[in-house]
């Protein structure tokens, strides 16, 4: 579980984060949803330590990852899996080389071992027969499921996600969606997503906060969303055309 | 003039933060090994072509304008091969070769590492808790720093070869005459300082490039901007240190 207590986050005086407190559970994919600029990424960049609040507290479990060393925050971060927006891959390296790249660092895991669980993974997203191909072969939806593979290499019991359907047609991105759900409620993964797709909303969103301008406006969940008298919210989740005739609205 | 006074200090903050992130012991010995051959391969032997070919030349046309240069009948001619191999040891093949491998491996350190940033790739090592710089900067710094005196032994011999082609061909003085110029008031600690200075010129390059590749911000007209002040600043800073070692060293 992680809980977020109370952070804020400003830049040159200008908060982007303001007050924000709400939990993560293990087994849920949980939702940060906004606009662009409303402060997502900065939230995601504060949870897995890429940047550090500037008042307030992550837990992760018992450990109060805000008051850790770099050092600390190592042993942590050993848990954690990222699948980044533009997947994060890394270009050096073919699609086994990428998903065997944390096990080399923290396991001792013989090379058999690390291809053994590398060809898990992979088969897990139903990428097989793609280990030698370097990323720059690969399509976008094929670039997404190697990451989500690594990220899941090392078995983490916190997973975040950053707009993983950026970039990716409706179909694939529902794929991805499903993927990470399956992968969530698989190994009770506690996941945390940031998107403004509001497919993957509807999808998969166990648990969503909705944040504006920096505030914690709503939490809820996929079945409640829709119905929902938060302004603000109402007008990020129907300001498509489609949306609002589906509400009904035109 | 005061915003870029501390600009420039917190850059030489950032970059010292930067080298002992770096310098901190490797998480496994084995991938800084393997790291290190990688590095050395793509650093150094991939620098042997263009720095032979300029040396040889370099070396050819040092003879030919020494020669030119030497109208008084009573110098001895054998001078000239005196003069090549001091212009060479104690400023071609380490201040030059040094300049121009700023170029060459400083470019290629900036925008690797700066397109990786961007990327997000660097990131990704970074949540999974490697030391990004410990695996990235490292180990070009040291293979860089410790085989680039054999870079600049190279450059000097095929400066002297180059030299003694040109007297072959155009017969302007004996190869004999030649060699004795060579030999006449050697002193070994001149190769000893080139090589010195080579060392210190390959870590600044390294170093710097790496910085600000590391650094690296705004995409890809980002990447190279920070690849051209990487460049321009070793250059700067490779000339600064030439005097200054030059003054310690001699």
């Amino acid at each position: 579980m992680i809980k977020v207590n109370k952070i804020c986050k400003s830049f040159d005086g200008r908060t982007v984060l303001d007050n924000i407190s709400i939990n993560y559970n293990p087994g849920q994919c949980s939702l940060i949803i906004g606009a662009s600029g409303s402060g997502k990424t900065v939230l995601l960049k504060n949870l897995v330590g890429l940047m550090q609040p500037d008042s307030g507290e992550i837990w992760y479990g018992s450990d109060l990852f805000t008051a850790m060393d770099e050092n600390q925050k190592k042993s942590v971060r050993t848990n954690i899996g990222m699948l980044f927006q533009g997947s994060a891959l890394f270009d050096f390296a073919s699609v086994e080389e990428n998903v065997m790249f944390p096990m080399d660092f923290f396991t001792d895991w013989s090379r058999e071992q690390k291809l053994e669980r590398a060809n898990f993974c992979l088969k897990r997203v139903n990428l097989e027969n793609a280990n030698k191909k370097m990323p720059s072969e690969l399509s976008g939806g094929m670039q997404k499921r190697v990451g989500i593979a690594r990220a899941i290499a090392l078995n983490p019991k916190y997973l975040f996600c950053d707009e993983p359907n950026s970039g990716l047609d409706p179909t694939t991105s529902i794929v991805i969606d499903r993927l990470i759900h399956e992968i969530t409620q698989e190994y009770n993964i506690t996941t945390v997503i940031n998107t403004h797709d509001m497919n993957s909303v509807m999808e998969i969103g166990d648990k969503i906060g909705f944040i504006y301008k920096g505030r914690l406006l709503w939490e809820g969940c996929n079945s409640d969303i829709l119905d929902s008298e938060c302004k603000e919210l109402n007008d990020f989740v129907f300001a498509s055309k489609m949306a609002r005739r589906l509400k009904g609205l035109e | 003039m005061s915003v870029n006074i501390s600009n420039i200090l917190e850059s030489v903050g950032e970059y010292w933060l930067l080298m002992k992130k770096a310098f901190r012991k490797p998480e496994k010995w084995s991938i800084f090994f393997k790291q290190f051959i990688e590095e050395a391969d793509k650093l150094i032997i991939g620098s042997i072509p263009i720095i032979a070919i300029i040396s040889l030349f370099i070396g050819a046309v040092v003879v030919i304008q020494t020669d030119k240069n030497m109208d008084n009948p009573l110098i001895d001619k054998m001078y000239i091969g005196f003069m090549a191999r001091e212009t060479l040891v104690l400023e071609f093949c380490s201040t030059m070769v040094a300049l121009i491998l700023a170029g060459k491996m400083g470019s290629n350190i900036a925008s690797e590492l700066g397109s990786m940033r961007i990327t997000e790739q660097i990131d990704a090592m970074e949540i999974m808790g490697v030391n990004s710089a410990g695996y990235l900067i490292l180990p070009k710094l040291v293979s860089a720093t410790l085989l680039s005196p054999l870079l600049m032994l190279m450059s000097f011999i095929l400066g002297l070869l180059g030299g003694a082609l040109v007297v072959q061909v155009m017969g302007m003085i004996s190869l004999s005459q030649y060699v004795q110029g060579l030999q006449f008031s050697f002193k070994p600690h001149y190769v000893t300082y080139s090589m010195t200075k080579m060392a210190v010129f390959c870590f600044i390059i390294t170093s710097v490039c790496s910085y600000f590749g590391y650094y690296a911000k705004g995409g890809s007209l980002g990447v190279g901007r920070s690849s051209t002040r990487a460049i321009v600043i070793s250059s700067a800073l490779i000339l600064v240190f030439n005097y200054l070692l030059t003054n310690i060293l001699l």
